[in-house]
């Protein structure tokens, strides 16, 4: 039953993933991306991080992807499409990049298929994320926070400038 | 094994109908308070055999009217999308409920089961997750239509709701702190507890300024007057201008859905959710001493009853609100929305960190 959900899942998303990458227009790439987002929220949350799922659908599936969408909507309002692709010598570059990440991630999946499986599995619980935020990973995330501010301000001098 | 899939299959059916019938009631009301409020006397034509009722039957004429009518679509219209967009609005409205605890625990063949139709250990974040993602229905509904004017109501949905959204999510963390968990019914439980054995610890009590920018955020989360910029039916018509028949009601529906799931969500955060003040498990037990013990089944109808009014007055007041106040501009609205309700909510967490050390851990 889990293996069902998960390779329907799966396959949810490697299909919207795909849609992202394929479709020209604009707003259906964004909109395949959302979908995406949301599959793997699931995945997630049959692996039992709740909070993990709900913040990847909160901040990203909803709050970042408006943003996208409705600065898409603004500078591309109608159905025009995007035209041939202006940078089409970048596709030299990614295509051997692209192969590299898939051999790489081939190398990572066959090399844990045959690992034992962890005994422990952590909870997922916003209290147990929480508590490893701020005890194990409390530089990471006060930096974190901190490039955070650094952009925050960028932005502002950014809308001064212009304004 | 065929109980439990019973279990499940009814706990997802009472809030299912609970909440489309109430949806479907929702039109009636708004219309027969407003009427009550400027003096007029509604609608009140529709009859089954001269059976007037008040009006009641005028939801049941208005779905009829919208399933027979042409079902319109704009020549430059994406074709998926404007198909979609209204059953994507329609659908996160109505899964939002699915967390909100309508009652305690119930007894049924040895089991005990939670009054509500999920049991999730982040459902406060669920049910605000699932609002947030309901604009992307207004958003391609807006974009989809090939028309300015709803585009213009997709772009003000789109930011409207952002600056909505973060205020909800920081107001509501004063409630999460309290009680130390994301989960409605943990928080509805904590809110049973009695402050200095008589006052009970609701949400209202111990958190008012976080209960006002909740219900102003929510209200501007739904899109409804006086936050209804989106659409502005006296100067863009909005993001349903091209949208026909049933396509166009159930955009209406998703509004009448949201409000249901706003009232829902401020009743179980600040309002007692299923508690009555002094009505425990085995009866009332008054401050003063006396007591009335009650059969366990009561105590949960009158809890399921308590909080299907809670709702209800919540809805009523949202319905006032939205009868009286008129539309804000979008910038003030905006405005309101980032140099308002969200500093207010930050200082309101602050506030609420510093009491609850001061008190010991609350």
């Amino acid at each position: 039953m889990a293996h069902v959900a998960f390779f329907a899942i799966g396959a949810i998303a490697v299909a919207s993933a795909l849609g992202l990458i394929l479709r020209p227009n604009a707003i259906h790439g964004a909109l395949f991306l959302v979908v995406n987002l949301g599959s793997v929220a699931a995945l997630y949350l049959m692996l039992g991080a709740e909070f993990l799922a709900a913040a990847q659908v909160i901040v990203y599936a909803g709050a970042i992807m408006v943003l996208f969408v409705f600065a898409i909507m603004v500078l591309i309002p109608g159905k025009e499409e995007t035209g041939p692709d202006p940078r089409r010598g970048a596709r030299l570059v990614a295509v051997p990049v692209g192969a590299l990440l898939l051999l790489l991630l081939a190398f990572v999946i066959v090399g844990r298929w045959n690992a034992p499986r962890g005994a422990v599995v952590p909870s997922g619980s916003a209290a147990a994320v929480g508590r490893l935020l701020f005890t194990s990973y409390l530089f990471p995330f006060e930096l974190t926070s901190v490039l955070l501010l650094a952009a925050m301000v960028g932005v502002l001098l950014l809308a001064r400038r212009r304004a | 094994m065929l109980i439990d899939l019973g279990i499940a299959f009814g706990r997802v059916a009472f809030v299912m109908l609970f909440v489309l019938n109430v949806a479907a009631l929702l039109g009636w009301v708004e219309r027969k308070q407003s009427a009550i409020m400027q003096d007029r006397i509604g609608a009140n034509r529709a009859s089954i055999f001269g059976i007037r009722a008040l009006g009641l039957f005028h939801p049941l004429a208005d779905t009829l009217k919208m399933l027979t009518k042409e079902d319109f679509r704009p020549a430059g219209a994406d074709r998926l999308l404007f198909d979609l967009a209204p059953a994507v609005s329609v659908f996160f409205a109505l899964v939002a409920f699915a967390s909100i605890p309508f009652g305690d625990t119930l007894q049924v063949a040895g089991r005990v089961v939670p009054l509500q139709a999920v049991t999730l250990n982040v459902g406060v974040l669920y049910v605000f997750a699932m609002l947030s993602l309901g604009v992307y229905g207004v958003m391609m509904a807006g974009w989809s239509s090939a028309n300015n004017y709803a585009l213009l109501g997709g772009q003000r949905a789109a930011a409207l709701m952002i600056s909505a959204e973060i205020a909800i999510g920081a107001s509501i963390m004063g409630v999460v702190m309290i009680h130390g968990s994301l989960n409605l019914m943990d928080i509805v439980r904590g809110q049973g507890h009695l402050l200095w054995g008589w006052l009970p610890a609701w949400g209202i009590i111990t958190q008012p300024l976080a209960f006002i920018l909740f219900v102003t955020a929510g209200i501007a989360a739904t899109k409804r007057i006086p936050f209804d910029t989106p659409e502005g039916e006296s100067e863009i018509i909005g993001y349903f201008v091209e949208y026909s028949g049933m396509k166009f009601g159930m955009f209406l529906m998703t509004d009448m859905v949201e409000t249901i799931v706003l009232a829902g969500l401020s009743t179980s955060l600040f309002l007692g959710g299923w508690q009555i003040p002094y009505l425990f498990a085995e009866g009332f037990k008054f401050p003063w001493g006396a007591g009335i013990a009650l059969p366990p089944l009561l105590v949960t109808l009158l809890q399921v009853g308590a909080f299907v009014g809670k709702v209800a007055v919540v809805i009523f007041v949202l319905m006032l609100i939205r009868w009286t106040l008129p539309r804000f501009r979008y910038d003030q609205a905006m405005r309101l929305g980032w140099l308002g309700l969200f500093p207010l909510a930050i200082a309101n967490i602050v506030v609420t960190g510093l009491v609850l050390a001061a008190w010991g851990n609350g």
